[in-house]
């Protein structure tokens, strides 16, 4: 049952084969049975999600079910959802109860989905392995030695390990597609302004973008239907169509132009994942696509730029947490000074301190010329590579990752080594275009995943070229041993 | 770019977060190794490039005005650490 | 030595919108703490902020009145600093591409002359929360009602010269903001609110000596008061052989002293940077347009006409047209008189004087414009004199009816009727027969002083209605 598809289950809900309900309560069983090996879920909604499956059997009975009607999926705990603890990972947030629903949130709301729970993540989306989360690392279940990569990991764990089919996840830097790559799931960060932000805990507001995780590209766009909107409430929404994404998945792929950077496979890469990424690219090729060589020359400055961009954005959103109005506050602060200092020391992790003090620095007299605004200037340069690069194709491909999942610990001592972890994904985020992870091959049991990326509010073609494939090879359907790790018998009705 | 303590000891107060000293040596030392990185900037040539804040060339829609929230103030405040008679309580406020 | 003042202001002005300048919530003092905040105003994690429209046209129209460059792209910015009345930690503001560019203000002085004062720039922000000192068991308590009003800073050159014109920039700017309705410019309820950058140099000399902020200037005598006693402290220190020190200093009315506010100069670096939040607001050239095609009359063009047509002094009109209604006033009370220089008289004196003693503004004055310029056509046709005027006024002012009404009432009409004169002055040239001769016998230099005499009989006869004009022309005819 776990390893349906959305529309699978939409359709046996539909046909009657299982209630919401019973796949609610299917889901949740096995997160109380498996969660506690990888701690993909900080919070657990069975109450909730039990009452929301009820008025979707109600409403699938009436005949008025949408295609997420009463489909469980899991929000990473960045989203804000009223009366439901929202705490983006942070001790800062330990308590919060959100006084308002997300958009994000009401979307899936009117669409009908269950929510099982809120995932794991790094703290404030800040991280590639959700080991910097207040409430403990999650595991990646390929391999329980290993992160399940950041910030997204308890997303993309859970729908890895068949703890929800769907989730959603948040992209700054890439972190919805790295974890997608390092769990062997599918997960797609739409173009800039494509989701809206209210309600998204903001961590670097020019960057931070929504998105599905799935199992596969179908579901994805299942996911992103709901998801997407224009809003009026975030001023970078941007008021565009929302087509219908899983209109073309289908579309052959002759004469599609793939774009191929040079850079994207230079130095730091393993060479044995450019020789899966090589194999997907000549997938292409079987389907009709054309491989074109391009450059994006300044991609190596992608790296550098975000960590001038996105700590100097992150310092100024994550100032509100002061301790005044919610949030942690020190015990018996002896002046102001004090409460602000204490409470943010104790409230908020060495990685965000981190992020803190360099947007800090990076902004601050006699820096702000040659840190932030060189990096305003490189992000042009960026984004123009693209630009350029799109007069001769439709999409891009390559790695989405350096290599595939690492152990725990191995990179917590050196942020920069773990900052390059998001080489291939943190221009796209720079640039604002869509780009998409998934699985194309496995080294060593490990997922290794595939890069798509796109033209700005392109996703309908990264989602086709990824359904093709798909459609033509089995990754996506391959499964952690640990998923099977229990006996249907104990997930209730099946 | 190399960073000395005091530098850290400036950007934390600024910042408002409290350092202790044990940790100062590692955050100066960490923030370095970071500021190394993006110094890589530095040998980019930007000269004429305009800055780019946001990565959509798009311009801000205006709400009109309206008055759409209401009192909500019992839900707003129920995360407050400290309140009394509606209002926020922090440590005095020295002028 | 003599000292040279140079005097800047920075003026914070609340605008008139329903809601707030980036949250739905609104725009309504006095209500109980906390209900006028929304989660975006209280900085709820995951809150965004959206452009109020109405914002964006008030600070067009101010850049229009003030002839400024409008900057049809404008951006806004993050302001980067800790206090408990700023919940997210920055206020967002304008800087580098504030909407309002470079204008000018001309200020009319006492003197009659007038002068050119330079604005820098004029930008949107967010006005911050209040944070309340009675004590709640040694802590404060913070009340965000205010948090996200919308406000204009206008930001003057270093132009002006002495207190003076100081009061008479920031009349002139509380005369534009009124006439544009865009605020009600109440200094007293902070809706209008004035920070003075004040240094002074030796005489002659070019460079500027260095400057102070003086902040909490809540009303227009305070800030004659707080620059002199700072010109004061400023010219001491330096010929006490001191420095002074850039600083902000808070102006204390009650003990009339500036003191350093040492709490806001902890390491103040405000790390500004374009709000990721927002976008840039790009104005058309069909929107400015239409909104400087419907500019109601100004201060500057409507004290020009007042000089043109009812040919009063500059420094009339300037009076005259500091706020709309009591320019509206003088206008009403000049037509219905037909004497546009007794109705400002009547409006800059009088009137003033009684305003000003009763703490009231032209909106509450009890006397209507018509009645006043009822009253002055009553002393122009010689129903009343001058004198008599005043006593109507104040029966006026207290509610006693119309000025015709009055006269009617206390039988104030003056008396012009010959016959009735002559009676009153023979009676008085009988009961005086010795200063009759006196005054007959007398040089002719010596009369017209001894005609006094008689005249001041009259009037008291008479109880001050006669017609004194009447009076004189009888006596001599007599005498």
């Amino acid at each position: 049952m776990h390893n349906l598809s959305v529309a699978q289950i939409s359709q046996g809900l539909s046909k009657g084969e299982f209630s919401s309900v019973e796949i609610t309560q299917h889901f949740l069983d096995r997160i109380h049975q498996l969660d506690s090996s990888i701690n993909a879920y900080i919070t657990k909604l069975d109450e909730s999600a039990l009452a929301a499956a009820q008025q979707a059997d109600k409403q699938i009975a009436a005949g008025q079910a949408n295609p997420l009607t009463g489909i469980p999926f899991a929000h990473k705990d960045i989203f804000c959802a009223q009366g439901v603890k929202t705490t983006c990972g942070s001790r800062m947030l330990e308590n919060f109860i959100s006084p308002y629903d997300a958009t994000v949130v009401a979307n899936l709301k009117q669409a009908g989905a269950i929510c099982l729970g809120k995932t794991n993540m790094d703290e404030f989306a800040m991280g590639s392995s959700t080991e910097t989360s207040y409430f403990g690392k999650t595991m990646n279940p390929w391999d329980l030695e290993t992160v399940p990569g950041g910030s997204s990991g308890g997303s993309a764990a859970a729908v890895a390990a068949r703890l929800a089919p769907i989730a959603t996840a948040t992209d700054t830097g890439g972190s919805i597609r790295q974890p997608a790559s390092l769990c062997g799931i599918t997960g797609l960060k739409p173009t800039y302004g494509r989701v809206s932000r209210w309600g998204m805990i903001a961590f670097a507001s020019s960057m931070d973008q929504a998105g599905p995780m799935g199992k596969s590209a179908e579901d994805c766009a299942l996911l992103l239907q709901a998801m997407a909107s224009f809003d009026s409430k975030d001023s970078t929404s941007i008021d565009h169509l929302v087509p219908d994404y899983s209109a073309n998945l289908n579309a052959p792929l002759e004469g599609l132009r793939v774009g191929v950077p040079k850079e994207f496979f230079e130095q730091g890469l393993d060479p044995q994942i450019a020789a899966q990424v090589h194999n997907a690219l000549a997938e292409y090729e079987k389907l009709g696509a054309t491989l074109i060589d391009i450059e994006l020359p300044n991609s190596k400055l992608a790296v550098p730029t975000y960590y001038v961009l996105a700590p100097a954005e992150a310092s100024a959103n994550l100032s509100r947490f002061d301790g005044v109005r919610y949030g942690h506050r020190c015990e018996n602060p002896s002046d102001l000074m004090d409460m602000y200092c204490r409470s943010r020391e104790e409230g908020f992790g060495e990685e965000v301190k981190r992020r803190i003090m360099i947007g800090t620095y990076v902004l601050s007299a006699g820096y702000y010329d040659a840190y932030f605004r060189k990096a305003q200037q490189v992000r042009r340069l960026i984004k123009n590579d693209f630009d350029r690069a799109f007069e001769k194709v439709d999409i891009i491909a390559g790695p989405t990752c350096p290599s595939t999942a690492f152990k725990f610990g191995a990179k917590t001592d050196n942020p920069v080594e773990m900052y390059l972890e998001d080489i291939y994904t943190i221009s796209v985020n720079l640039a604002g275009l869509p780009g998409m992870s998934l699985p194309c091959g496995q080294i060593d049991v490990m997922p290794v995943g595939l890069q798509l990326i796109g033209k700005h509010f392109d996703e309908s073609l990264i989602l086709n070229a990824a359904h093709m494939f798909q459609q033509a090879t089995d990754w996506h359907t391959l499964a952690p041993a640990f998923a099977d790790n229990t006996s249907e018998a104990n997930g209730g009705a099946s | 770019m190399s960073l000395e303590r005091t530098d850290i000891e400036k950007l934390a107060l600024l910042a408002r977060i409290n350092i202790s000293d044990s940790e100062s040596q590692q955050v100066t030392e960490r923030i370095g190794a970071v500021l190394n990185l993006v110094d890589q900037l530095q040998a980019q040539d930007t000269e004429g490039v305009e800055p780019m804040a946001h990565p959509m060339d798009a311009t801000q829609i205006l709400r009109a005005d309206e008055v759409t929230e209401s009192n909500d103030r019992e839900n707003l405040m129920s995360n407050a650490p400290a309140t009394e008679e509606g209002l926020f309580l922090v440590p005095k406020v020295i002028e | 030595m003599s000292w040279e003042t140079v005097i800047g202001l920075e003026i914070h002005v609340q605008l008139k919108t329903k809601s707030k300048i980036f949250s739905g919530s609104a725009v309504d003092f006095g209500q109980d703490p906390n209900t006028n905040a929304s989660a975006i105003d209280l900085a709820m994690p995951g809150t965004l902020p959206v452009v109020n429209a109405e914002a964006m046209r008030m600070a067009t129209r101010f850049g229009l009145a003030i002839d400024a460059t409008i900057n049809q792209k404008s951006v806004f910015e993050r302001k980067n600093y800790f206090y408990p009345d700023l919940p997210k930690g920055y206020q967002t503001t304008q800087l580098a591409e504030p909407i309002v560019g470079p204008g000018i203000v001309t200020i009319q002085l006492e003197n009659g002359t007038s002068k050119d004062v330079r604005i820098h720039h004029a930008h949107l922000e967010e006005d911050a929360g209040k944070s309340l000192h009675e004590d709640f068991h040694g802590m404060s308590g913070i009340d965000l009602n205010r948090a996200g009003t919308p406000l204009i800073e206008i930001v003057s050159e270093p132009d002006m010269r002495t207190p003076e014109e100081a009061i008479a920039f920031l009349r002139q700017i509380h005369a534009i903001i009124t006439y544009l309705d865009i605020s009600d410019g109440e200094m007293s309820q902070g809706s209008m609110r004035c920070d003075a950058n004040v240094s002074v140099r030796p005489m002659g000399q070019e460079e500027l000596g260095t400057r102070t902020e003086l902040k909490n200037i809540n009303s227009f005598r305070f800030v004659e008061r707080a620059i002199n006693v700072e010109v004061e402290r400023q010219i001491d220190l330096i010929e006490d052989g001191g420095k002074v020190v850039q600083e902000t200093r808070l102006y204390d009315a009650d003990k009339n002293e500036t003191r350093s506010m040492r709490s806001k100069e902890v390491a103040n670096d405000y790390r500004y940077f374009p709000c990721p939040d927002l976008l840039p607001v790009v104005l058309s050239d069909e929107f400015v347009q239409a909104e400087r095609e419907s500019l109601p009359e100004l201060p500057v063009a409507k004290q020009a006409r007042f000089v043109n047509e009812h040919g009063l002094s500059a420094y009339d009109a300037s009076v005259l047209t500091q706020n709309r209604e009591t320019a509206d006033y003088f206008e009403t009370a000049a037509k219905t008189c037909g004497d546009s220089k007794l109705a400002a008289n009547w409006v800059t004196v009088e009137l003033a004087a009684l305003l000003n003693k009763n703490d009231l503004g032209i909106s509450d004055c009890p006397i209507s414009a018509e009645n006043l310029g009822q009253m002055i056509q009553r002393i122009k046709d010689g129903s009343i004199s001058g004198k008599i005027a005043k006593t109507v006024f104040e029966a006026m002012w207290n509610g006693e009816g119309s000025a015709d009404e009055i006269i009617e009432a206390k039988g104030l009409k003056q008396v012009s009727d010959s016959g009735a004169i002559e009676a009153m002055v023979d009676e008085v040239l009988a009961a005086n027969s010795q200063q009759v001769d006196n005054y007959r016998n007398a040089a002719p230099d010596k009369q017209p002083k001894m005609l006094g005499f008689f005249v001041g009989q009259v009037m008291k006869i008479s109880k001050g209605q006669a017609n004194p004009g009447e009076v004189n022309r009888i006596l001599k005819e007599k005498l």
